[in-house]
């Protein structure tokens, strides 16, 4: 009896993992290969160039993953999944996690079994509307057509939002950003909202920026972060300590430049814990020692890997925000590598 | 005296008068008849010149050279004045390779989609244009003329380039001698354009191939002594056997021996007009013979082969297409073994060809019933068989009657590719064109992508139209 409960039980969590019979980190280690799933397509965070190769945000932390458990950054196949099927892709096995801007909701958390192990970048619902309508608020849009994404978090914030405040709006659904900033442009509508990333990066490429602005309130919450099968403990923990280690890395001042010589040199011990030069983190999860190290080498630290693909100065233009260390008022905290 | 004038000569016709003739005439016929039509033709005329008026200066502002959408703006603004609009097709030139190829697909190995697209049309016009060797010769020299060309373009090894034109002249030879062999190219084609676009070893699509002669080898030695019927199902046995168990040795064996072969390319780096492509151009070789079958099966006698044809083709024909594609994708997934590599292109392939099967089977079937009785009739009154009977006096008048429809179904498939975006493929319309809107140089560009994909699939689909005009005529044999 008890014996069939159990067999049973096992049965139901192999489905739910997608039939997935090894673990995913061994499947990985085998295969030789991480298989990352990514978005279509989305500007600064991850996209394809008209030659094949990804760059991002999103993709530099699937490459420090990869680098990290097989030693080599440019062994991950990314698979473009879209907003409808990118979680089924994760839960059949077609990829091994997904890094693509998802943001973490409990429902997703709990009934779509899956694990949401970071937070990779804070963002949060924006609108941005243009100049001479004349409004410098969220509360005033009172009536407004405002462009919205179908199928995703936004959508619902809106409706809430409008609600909360006793506000009415009219939407004007869109398919994708792209189709968004034309509708917009278009005059189709008098906002247009999406997270706040997304705004900025429409806003810098329209031609005339400095008659849009964006307005002061986000009015939710959306931590976007890799995510993982629920059940594959282990795998969940290489990927969230990969992601921590890129942050510690920054906390310290250890950059892809200066890694080796910080390894040299350094008398702190959680620094030397990181790199793999004293005691056996990387083993305890399945790891080379040296897999953090490897990491870092690979993509650079979390500012940096920020600052080259959507900081300052690109043409994305974000500042730190929300995503700067705890140390500089932001809420990216590692806990304690030991 | 009287001086009476006689006339010697006739005088030339005079020109009829400027309102009855010429461009006058058949506009007053035409355009302005009524007052009702003098309205109509008015306003239509306003509505034109509106159009044209707003789109002109777009196109007629456009910018072929530049590094980025930003740079476009700049360069229009410097020549066509501050606030006018221009159409920006510089983002070609990075993205060119990117839709036509897929933005995966190796830059160094180009040259083999080219060559097998060169290739494709050599191996239809046996096919397409049978025993006219004025055309057969004009399509064989644009071909010709045309691998020359994009073969160059491509940089395709020296050996490679050689190999094509030996290959193109040889069967351009073969053309002017004994047209009817050509159909083997075509035969061979498939093993072919599989080595050219997927790679890997020459060996694999050989034995594969070598399958298909195992089949016909044992149909045509068992058929005189156990019938035919018998014969085939013994054939298609012995072809999966060879498949299952002789095919990946002897492959590998052969390949040690005598190593031939290409850079391995998996149908996930596909892209592009590549993809629609080879996912058009298989669906719509394979549907038309499953669908000429599934046609034949409802109509069949054979009650359970008339029941699981009607099962199949109002199962695929009743759900829509987007959700086959997603059920090849994604749920499939749940059901294989984590190690099955079970290809994503070939489960589109698949549902695709028996998508456009179903359909092909209910417009074949329509144009079997418009078959008059006496046909049917004629075929057994002459003692045919009934594999005779459709292949010699029922199938050439059904597919006759059918060829519009045939080829507007043919269309809606190439057009439907468009469709495996769904599933993440990087098709040309949707996929592609996304890719290039999110480019950091090229974000905020939006109708000149569609518009230049779009161009292309005109181009195909009429292309495919107008053949399908002038086999209808060239069919043609009643006189009505």
């Amino acid at each position: 009896m008890k014996k069939s409960v159990f067999l049973g039980t096992l049965a139901a969590a192999a489905l739910v993992s997608g039939m997935a019979s090894a673990t995913t980190l061994d499947d990985v280690k085998a295969r030789g290969e991480l298989i990352c799933g990514s978005n279509t397509g989305l500007t600064g965070f991850g996209a394809p160039d008209a030659s094949g190769n990804w760059t991002g945000f999103d993709v530099d932390l699937c490459r420090a993953i990869a680098a990290a458990v097989l030693g080599d950054a440019t062994k991950v196949k990314f698979v473009p999944t879209t907003g409808e099927t990118r979680f089924t892709a994760l839960q059949s096995g077609e990829v091994d996690l997904l890094v693509r801007n998802s943001t973490w909701t409990a429902s997703r958390d709990s009934e779509l079994a899956l694990d949401f192990v970071a937070v990779n970048y804070y963002d949060g619902q924006g609108f941005m509307v243009k100049k001479d309508l004349g409004v410098s608020s969220a509360k005033e849009l009172d009536g407004a057509t405002v462009c919205i994404q179908t199928g995703t978090t936004t959508e619902l914030n809106l409706a809430d939002f409008f609600k909360e405040n006793n506000i009415s709006y009219q939407p004007v659904n869109v398919a994708d950003d792209a189709e968004a900033q034309r509708q917009y442009t278009a005059g189709a509508c008098d906002a247009f909202t999406t997270d706040a990333s997304g705004l900025a990066a429409t806003r810098a490429t329209l031609p005339d920026a400095e008659n849009h602005i964006i307005l002061p309130e986000i009015i939710s919450k959306e931590p976007l972060g890799p995510v993982v099968r629920h059940g594959d403990n282990n795998w969940g923990d290489v990927v969230r300590w990969t992601y921590y280690a890129l942050l510690i890395a920054e906390e310290k001042g250890i950059t892809q430049a200066n890694v080796e010589e910080v390894l040299a040199s350094t008398n702190d011990e959680e620094v030397k814990r990181l790199l793999g030069a004293s005691g056996d983190m990387g083993a305890k999860i399945g790891l080379d020692n040296a897999a953090f190290k490897n990491a870092i080498l690979a993509v650079g630290n979390y500012g940096e890997i920020f600052s080259r693909n959507i900081g300052e100065g690109t043409s994305i233009n974000l500042a730190r925000g929300l995503n700067a260390l705890w140390t500089q008022g932001g809420l990216q905290y590692a806990p304690p590598f030991r | 005296m009287t001086i009476s004038y006689t006339r010697t000569d006739m005088l030339p016709a005079m020109a009829p008068p400027v309102s009855q003739r010429g461009l006058v005439k058949w506009l007053r016929e035409n355009m302005l008849s009524t007052r009702l039509n003098v309205a109509l033709t008015v306003l239509a005329t306003a509505f034109i010149a509106f159009v044209a008026w707003n789109i002109f200066p777009w196109f007629w502002n456009s910018v072929w050279n530049a590094g980025s959408l930003a740079e476009c703006r700049a360069i229009v603004a410097a020549s066509a004045g501050e606030g006018a609009s221009g159409a920006c097709w510089a983002f070609l030139k990075p993205w060119w390779g990117a839709f036509i190829f897929g933005h995966q697909y190796p830059v160094s190995d180009r040259w083999r989609p080219v060559l097998a697209f060169g290739l494709l049309f050599v191996a239809l016009a046996p096919i397409l244009f049978a025993g006219q060797r004025r055309n057969l010769t004009i399509i064989f020299s644009v071909v010709a003329a045309y691998l020359l060309l994009t073969l160059y373009l491509a940089s395709a090894p020296g050996l490679a380039f050689a190999l094509a034109m030996l290959l193109v002249a040889g069967l351009v030879a073969v053309s002017q001698v004994q047209p009817e062999r050509l159909l083997w190219f075509t035969l061979l084609y498939p093993a072919l354009c599989f080595w050219l676009l997927w790679g890997g070893s020459i060996w694999s699509p050989i034995v594969a191939m070598a399958g298909f002669g195992v089949l016909y080898a044992i149909f045509r030695f068992a058929s005189p002594v156990i019938g035919f019927a018998p014969a085939a199902g013994a054939g298609v046995v012995a072809a999966v056997l060879w498949w299952l168990f002789a095919d990946a040795p002897l492959a590998g064996t052969l390949q040690e021996m005598i190593p031939v072969d290409l850079l391995r390319v998996p149908s996930d780096k596909f892209g592009g007009f590549l993809l629609a492509i080879v996912i058009g151009v298989t669906g719509i070789t394979f549907s038309l013979p499953i669908g000429i079958l599934l046609a034949l099966g409802r109509q069949s006698d054979m009650p359970i082969v008339k029941m699981l044809c009607v099962i199949f083709i109002e199962t695929i024909r009743g759900v829509p297409l987007i959700t086959l594609l997603f059920v090849a994708a994604f749920v499939l997934g749940f059901f294989l073994p984590p190690e099955a590599d079970f290809d994503l292109l070939l489960r589109v392939l698949i549902l695709v060809t028996f998508f456009a099967a179903a359909y092909l089977a209910e417009v074949l079937r329509g144009s079997l019933a418009a078959l008059p009785r006496g046909q049917y009739e004629a075929a057994d009154a002459l003692g045919l068989d009934y594999w005779r009977a459709q292949r010699l006096i029922i199938l050439p008048q059904a597919l006759k009657i059918s060829i519009p429809a045939i080829v507007s179904s043919f269309i809606g498939l190439f057009k439907d590719t468009t469709l495996v975006v769904i599933v993440a493929l990087y098709e040309p319309l949707k996929g592609i064109t996304h890719l290039v809107r999110q480019d950091v140089n090229w974000k905020g560009i939006y109708w000149e992508p569609y518009i230049f994909v779009g161009v292309i699939f005109f181009l195909f689909c009429f292309g495919m139209s107008r053949y399908s005009k002038y086999l209808e005529l060239k069919l043609k044999t009643d006189h009505r």
